[in-house]
């Protein structure tokens, strides 16, 4: 299914939403006015626009990850099941970055 | 009868040489990244992320800084191996290959070494501070 590369693709959007996280923290050890630069960069459209598209690719990469965990057991093969768990985790991945960001803003 | 020496099945690494380790060092850090990645979350939800006093704040908490320094070595570990496997499977060109696998150990250990180094300066900053 189609879910299956999604699980890479978003992989490496987390990759590139690592360095965001790094430097966050680099900006934060810089002082104030440095991070003030980049909460303002941030804050604007575009970027909220970004952060909200890593937030929703890492809550799917999550999900989807603790799929693979179950298939790892050996459960979940049968193709409906299989199936029911790739709405589960898309769904569940959208509704987290939606809480996520309800709480947030 | 199998053609495989003893001594191959009994140390079980198979064609690549690597054996299992390579696929269960991502499914450890992966259960880390679940614990460590909900918390994380969490902390942003009761967080103005846009206040640097309350974010210097959050960082320096001991137990905060601790699991944050777990949470970017675990994530640079965890991204290595994912985009390693990428770059093994779509780069075919040799020499290519190794230059975009060396690229990405640089990148992604210089990110943990910053990411930690910030942590620990944030941390210690405001313990003399205090």
């Amino acid at each position: 299914m189609a879910l299956s590369i999604l699980h890479r693709a978003t992989g490496l959007a987390n990759a590139v939403g690592l360095l965001v996280f790094a430097v966050w923290l680099t900006q934060a050890a810089s002082g104030p006015e440095a991070y003030g630069c980049l909460v303002q960069m941030l804050g604007s459209v575009p970027g909220l626009l970004i952060l909200g598209g890593f937030s929703f690719s890492f809550f799917y990469h999550l999900c989807n990850g603790v799929r693979h965990l179950v298939w790892d057991s050996g459960r979940g093969f049968e193709k409906h099941q299989a199936n029911a768990s790739a709405w589960v985790a898309i769904v569940v991945a959208v509704l987290l970055t939606a809480v996520f960001w309800g709480v947030v803003l | 009868m199998s053609l495989r020496s003893p001594l191959s099945r009994v140390l079980g690494l198979g064609s690549a040489k690597a054996g299992t380790e390579h696929w269960w060092a991502q499914r450890v850090s992966a259960v880390a990244l679940l614990l460590l990645g909900i918390w994380f979350v969490i902390a942003l939800t009761q967080l103005s992320p846009g206040s640097y006093d309350e974010v210097i704040r959050f960082i320096a908490a001991p137990v905060n800084a601790v699991l944050l320094i777990l949470l970017a070595a675990t994530l640079a570990y965890h991204s290595y191996l994912g985009v390693q496997v990428v770059i093994e499977d779509y780069l075919h060109t040799h020499g290519v290959k190794v230059l975009a696998l060396m690229l990405s150990r640089f990148i992604h250990v210089l990110v943990a070494v910053a990411s930690i180094y910030a942590i620990l300066r944030i941390g210690i900053t405001a313990g003399i501070a205090a």
